[in-house]
């Protein structure tokens, strides 16, 4: 049967085999003519997208890369390199402020603790995130003592010199902030949520009230009670420094928000499961713990990455009640006469470092939801 | 009315593992279950059909508690069923029951789906629990089916391992809750197999059904509820052949002639 044209071949009934897909629905043409010009109308839009990005990117590039500056001592000795004054980028600035950006005002002597806790921190994360590393076990009880170990190594004390609050800034104080809030944020919400959905109506009106509290005030007005007026609710006395009241603030809203989401997950599982794990004599705690979170948590992580996302970005909040995170090192950094004037490069630069981190957190959740998609 | 039962089970009331005298239940204000009187015995096996809403499922359901019963008085094989949570445990312990939905836990595979109640509930050590939830799995004829996920399996397929999850728990009484209603017709077939095979042995069965073929081959006794009652209860002959009441009656040739 050596017919080339399999597809005009009669077969008996019952016989026919799976054929492969005609070409020009399959490969690079298949996609372009499906995808780009599959009618008149998406004829004329893929043009004039192809259009506008050549408008584009060409001047984006020479501006940013092939006509930028990359050492220089200031300003006008920026432009005095350029064929064309303000042609191009002056990264010298973002060169020049580097470390600042990095360890804020972090004593210069100390700063290897603010590398070693980076280490850590990655170390962590490589545990918590990934389910293939060496060791696991261990590696999971390393990530419970993370939080401590390096609470230590960067406020110091127990041996090491102390690091006032004040020297905290930078990316260092960004990933502070940002990195307790959403890992304390995980458990607390759970947490929250459970209490939400509980019978006991006492438990279930405590955390509706927090969650609705929380959710309906902005994340500002917080901040301002946390650096002016939460030491007047606290018992005479007792005295939080600065970082740890906006962190404890953080972590509070953020679990909020992450009380709803896992609401949402829980609200997706059907009362089946809960019958299921009843009949076999699970206990509330089993079953949660074995049934109804590893599947809500699933169905959650779109939202949970929606929030930590938000959260981390909201870290630059604290520049108004006067903490010094990229933003903040920015800004005091363009009031300086020798590189005035650079506000472009300085945001471009704060929004490529929140763009990196955003972006591979909404990536690890896509690697996520494939590895946990058991298809139901 | 209600004309009294005439149709008495075989039964020595000090041999019943099931004890249901004048049970009522509601939901909020609907009376969805008036004075159950049900007394089963040990290895016998009970076919409870009736139209939707009857109340048949939450009577088999408030045998292990997933309903809770307001008024008279369940006892499950000399323990009563009360508030106390440790009666509960009990109970649910002796009791197995395979819903209409299955019911498994997606995110587990087949033998975890298994082995997950004896781990943490029986503390069994891990692989004991997995060779007995073989066993199980070759007694309901997949267990080349144990790494896979539930999703991967036909409903039938899954239905099966609904059943050996209950199994594997080693209990006495098992209930039956419309087990083929979400199959296809060329599924219920195997479904209905592994339920006979279990009757053979001997299981105390409560079956939720209006599988009619089932009822006749493998029933004791049929009971016909509608309206929260009880309405009539008979052998499998006597009831497909000679139903007493009209509500029987036109049940039957309802489910019969279509």
């Amino acid at each position: 049967m050596a017919n080339t044209t399999p597809s005009q071949q009669t077969y008996l009934p019952g016989t026919h085999p799976d054929l492969p897909p005609p070409v020009s629905t399959s490969g690079v043409i298949g996609w372009a003519r499906s995808r780009l010009f599959s009618s008149p109308l998406n004829i004329i839009l893929t043009l004039l997208c192809a259009g506008f990005l050549w408008i584009i990117i060409p001047p984006l590039l020479t501006w940013g890369l092939f006509d930028a500056v990359w050492q220089a001592d200031s300003r006008k000795d920026c432009w005095a390199q350029m064929d064309v004054p303000e042609g191009g980028a002056c990264w010298a600035f973002i060169t020049d402020r580097f470390r600042v950006f990095i360890y804020g005002f972090y004593p210069e002597g100390e700063r290897w603790r603010v590398n070693l806790s980076f280490v850590l921190f990655v170390i962590a994360a490589l545990y918590a995130l990934y389910d293939r590393m060496p060791a696991r076990r261990y590696g999971l009880w390393y990530c419970l003592a993370f939080p401590f170990l390096v609470g230590w190594l960067l406020f110091g004390g127990l041996g090491l010199t102390p690091v006032e609050t004040n020297d905290f800034g930078g990316i260092l104080l960004t990933m502070v902030l940002g990195v307790t809030a959403i890992a304390f944020s995980l458990p607390i919400g759970i947490v929250l949520a459970l209490g939400r959905r509980s019978t006991m109506p006492v438990l279930r009106i405590v955390c509706v009230l927090f969650i609705e509290f929380i959710r309906g005030v902005p994340l500002i007005a917080l901040l301002f009670v946390a650096s002016t007026m939460l030491n007047y609710f606290l018992p005479p006395g007792t005295f939080f420094d600065l970082l740890i009241r906006v962190l404890i603030i953080m972590t509070l809203f953020a679990s909020a928000y992450a009380a709803e989401v896992v609401r949402g997950g829980l609200q997706g599982i059907p009362r089946g499961q809960y019958e299921a794990a009843d009949a076999m004599g699970l206990t509330y705690w089993k079953t949660h713990r074995l049934i109804i979170l590893p599947q809500a948590l699933k169905i959650s992580i779109p939202g949970f990455i929606n929030t930590f996302i938000g959260t981390f970005k909201d870290t630059t909040l604290v520049l108004i009640i006067g903490m010094m995170d990229p933003l903040g090192i920015g800004r005091s950094a363009l009031a300086d006469a020798e590189w005035a004037g650079l506000a472009r490069e300085m945001y471009l630069f704060i929004a490529l470092f929140f763009f990196i981190c955003c972006f591979s957190m909404s990536r690890y959740s896509l690697h996520l939801e494939k590895k946990l998609d058991t298809g139901h | 009315m209600n004309e009294p039962n005439t149709y008495k089970p075989s039964i020595d009331s000090k041999d019943s593992i099931i004890s249901i005298t004048g049970m009522h239940k509601w939901f909020g204000d609907f009376h969805v279950l008036k004075n159950i009187e049900l007394e089963v015995g040990r290895s016998e096996r009970i076919v409870i059909c009736g139209p939707s809403g009857s109340g048949k499922s939450t009577l088999i359901r408030c045998i292990n508690r997933l309903e809770e019963h307001q008024r008279g008085k369940i006892v499950v094989d000399g323990t009563e069923l009360t508030n106390d949570l440790k009666h509960i445990e009990v109970v649910r312990s002796e009791v197995g029951i395979v819903f209409q939905q299955f019911n498994l836990f997606p995110h587990l595979t087949v033998l975890e789906n298994l082995t997950l109640a004896l781990v943490w509930v029986r503390k069994t050590p891990k692989a004991e629990a997995e060779e007995a939830a073989m066993r199980y799995l070759e007694r309901v004829k997949i267990p080349e089916q144990s790494a896979k996920f539930p999703s991967q399996l036909s409903g039938g397929q899954q239905q099966r391992v609904a059943i050996a999850r209950a199994l594997c728990m080693n209990p006495k009484i098992m209930l039956f809750d419309e087990p083929t209603s979400a199959l296809d017709p060329e599924m219920i077939k195997e479904v209905l197999d592994v339920m006979i095979e279990l009757a053979e042995s001997g299981m105390t069965m409560l079956v939720v059904t209006h599988e009619m073929g089932f009822a006749t081959a493998v029933a004791h006794r049929v009971i016909f509820m509608d309206g929260g009652e009880i309405i009539e209860q008979n052998s499998p002959v006597d009831f497909f052949e000679n139903p007493k009441h009209d509500r029987t009656k036109l049940f039957l040739s309802q489910i019969l002639h279509h």
